[in-house]
């Protein structure tokens, strides 16, 4: 669909983010040793910490990607904030204070608190890239997809202006202006989106009779885009779609619910029908052709898992398996991710690190039960953007008025920088940190390592930019598991062995690292839905047979340390290289 | 490893165990439904909200339960008192 701009959406906008990057500035005098560019001295509060914990994790996933999975394709996007939160209680439970006691800058550290190897950091190291790059994807295809409608630009300019403003909070001052910046979103987050879910439940549910005609979206080969065999204008577009059919008997012939309670809104809506919409693509000679065609469904059945998970209701084997391995992935993922393992290290000590986490459960849980009615208001306000399921909350509030709308994407822009500025933070310091001081053994003075973190991060960012825009037309939910997978793989096998087995080798600790991270990224690369999205090549020529690699290559990290750590012996104290 | 190995801290640990493995069972009981009685999940045994949702949203409440009671928990036993006990 195409987007007109307005004054007050790009005021509103332009403040939010220059407010952000100019807070960044600010703080930026406080970040100028080493301690205080990784780990903000380990000053921050525990409760700034857990918001901040909020304002990190909650990314463009959460918030475009759950909430575009539930409008279009109901419940089965709620299972994504199920397992993203469970991942909270590995993180609580078992992992974040023994990692506040080993760490010092990086997740490396931790790993590496015992044996002083550079193997280790050297396989951390690269992990925590290649986790953070397959994080950071999602994260700029989610602001490409803002800009679009928000300021009328293209998707591209989206992705370099969010890479430009975090490149900028993250080398101006490091981990106190990313911490400040991610609790003000998050703070933001969960205030607004409670906000919008009041809004939606007051509103309550109308039957909305928009025209059912199937709608068709044609990019020629010569790149034109025609609209039902038409060229694509502003007066001659898709039209926006998702809508209430009918609501329950009991409503009798009146058209709307008036305000709904939230139990009610739910119930209400599990006994309506509602019309979805999906797309079915095909090429030929003339170009590619997506013929969206809409669908009456019982709520009912959009409100109970196999929308989306579609093994889930076929009984295929395969499919089952995918969708198991994706919530094992996301169960153990969230204690894997660098970016939020290294919020430990902001803290003054293990019980604040307890605290901080308790915190974010808070906020994060809460935000979580949001996106469900956010997703189903989506799904009913008749106001979806068909080719992209990213932009649902946006419209969403657009619905209602331009102003939210334009808070809700300044917001939204804001959750993209509070994440990737996350991210690039922690893939900086495996750079700098990691790599050229601890790897390579290049020595350096605090001012040196801020400096070369500061170059990392500007490298970072610019493959983010680049990776934003290739992978343009993902669901960005999907592509977050992908990283959870990457991570779960990677990372948990080796953190949670080195705690609680102590037979645990340093050649255990690399071998499992560097088997789930090879194990995992060569899945994906080989599944059936890089072959058909990236590759453009037939999902029967996989050959694996599921895309989500977790409940294979978790496993195949513990085997592969316990193994390798029974083969090998831990080195006599003193005697560790 | 800087591992902090007094009883208070251990007493702590053993707790966080034993909640993690509450929510293990809890999660992946409710992964197992998903997976093998989905339509199970369609019962509305709660105010007219399906059993998916209502599941869904009651792992989304356990697991701050669980957390606040950890939270209480360590603060017991981590308390000198507990210590001198």
């Amino acid at each position: 669909m195409l987007y007109e701009s307005s004054p007050v959406a790009i005021a509103i906008f332009a403040s939010f983010v220059l407010a952000v990057v100019g807070l960044s500035f600010w703080l930026g005098r406080k970040g100028q040793s080493a301690k205080g560019y990784y780990a903000a001295h380990g000053e921050i509060h525990w409760f700034i910490n857990g918001i901040a914990f909020a304002g990190d994790y909650l990314s463009a996933a959460s918030f475009l990607g759950i909430c575009g999975m539930i409008a279009f394709h109901g419940y089965d996007g709620f299972l994504y904030s199920i397992g993203f939160l469970a991942g909270w209680i590995v993180a609580l439970f078992v992992i974040a204070e023994p990692i506040k006691a080993l760490g010092k800058f990086t997740f490396a550290d931790a790993l590496d608190a015992k044996y002083q190897s550079r193997g280790i950091k050297l396989a951390v190291a690269i992990s925590t890239l290649v986790v953070s790059i397959f994080y950071l994807i999602p994260q700029m295809v989610g602001a490409g997809d803002l800009i679009v409608p928000l300021l009328g630009l293209p998707h591209a300019v989206g992705v370099i202006l969010v890479g430009v403003a975090v490149t900028l909070i993250v080398v101006t001052a490091g981990m106190v202006s990313t911490t400040w910046v991610q609790f003000i979103k998050g703070s933001l987050l969960v205030f607004f989106c409670g906000v919008l879910t009041s809004m939606i439940l007051g509103r309550g549910l109308t039957v909305n009779t928009g025209s059912l005609e199937p709608q068709t979206r044609t990019v020629t080969s010569e790149g034109r885009v025609l609209v039902d065999g038409e060229p694509q204008t502003r007066d001659h577009d898709l039209r926006p779609v998702g809508t209430l059919a009918a609501l329950p008997e009991r409503y009798g012939d009146a058209k709307s619910t008036g305000p709904l309670g939230p139990l009610e809104y739910l119930s209400v809506l599990e006994d309506s029908r509602i019309v979805t919409w999906s797309g079915k693509k095909t090429t030929d000679e003339a170009g590619t052709h997506t013929v969206y065609s809409p669908s009456e469904k019982r709520g009912a059945d959009l409100l109970k898992p196999g929308g989306y998970f579609k093994g889930l209701s076929t009984g295929k084997l395969a499919d089952k398996l995918d969708f198991a391995s994706l919530m094992l992935a996301l169960f153990c993922g969230t204690a894997s991710l660098p970016h939020i393992l290294i919020r430990y290290y902001t803290v003054k000590d293990a019980a604040a690190a307890r605290k901080s986490t308790v915190v974010g459960i808070a906020a994060i849980g809460a935000f979580y039960v949001l996106t469900l009615f956010l997703g189903l208001g989506a799904m009913t306000s008749g106001a979806l953007d068909p080719t992209s399921t990213n932009m649902a909350a946006p419209l969403l509030a657009k619905s209602f008025s331009e102003t939210l709308f334009a808070v809700i994407s300044a917001i939204a822009f804001t959750t993209v920088l509070g994440t990737v500025s996350g991210l690039i933070m922690a893939g900086s310091g495996a750079v700098a940190h990691d790599l050229v001081e601890n790897v390579f053994g290049i020595p350096m003075n605090d001012h040196e390592k801020v400096r070369c973190g500061k170059i990392a991060a500007v490298g970072l960012g610019i493959v983010a930019m680049a990776l934003g825009i290739l992978f343009r037309s993902f669901n960005v939910s999907f592509l977050v598991g992908w990283a959870f997978n990457i991570a779960a793989s990677a990372n948990l096998p080796a953190l949670v062995m080195l705690l609680f087995w102590p037979r645990t080798t340093k050649e255990g600790i690399i071998a499992a690292v560097t088997v789930g991270m090879l194990a995992s990224l060569g899945w994906i690369l080989l599944s059936a839905d890089t072959f058909e999205k990236v590759y453009g090549l037939s999902r029967d020529a996989s050959p694996v047979p599921f895309s989500q690699p977790g409940i294979v290559t978790i496993p195949l990290g513990f085997l592969v340390l316990v193994v390798v750590s029974l083969l090998t012996r831990p080195a006599p104290m003193g005697q560790r290289a | 490893m800087a591992a902090d190995h007094t009883p208070g801290r251990q007493g702590a640990a053993r707790i966080g165990f034993a909640l993690f493995w509450i929510y293990v069972l809890l999660y992946f009981g409710f992964i197992a439904l998903v997976l093998f009685r989905p339509d199970s999940l369609s019962s509305r045994p709660f105010g007219g909200v399906n059993l998916a949702i209502s599941s869904g949203l009651g792992l989304i409440a356990a697991a701050l339960l669980l957390s606040v009671v950890y939270m209480v928990a360590c603060r017991v036993v981590e308390s000198p008192e507990s210590d001198r006990r």
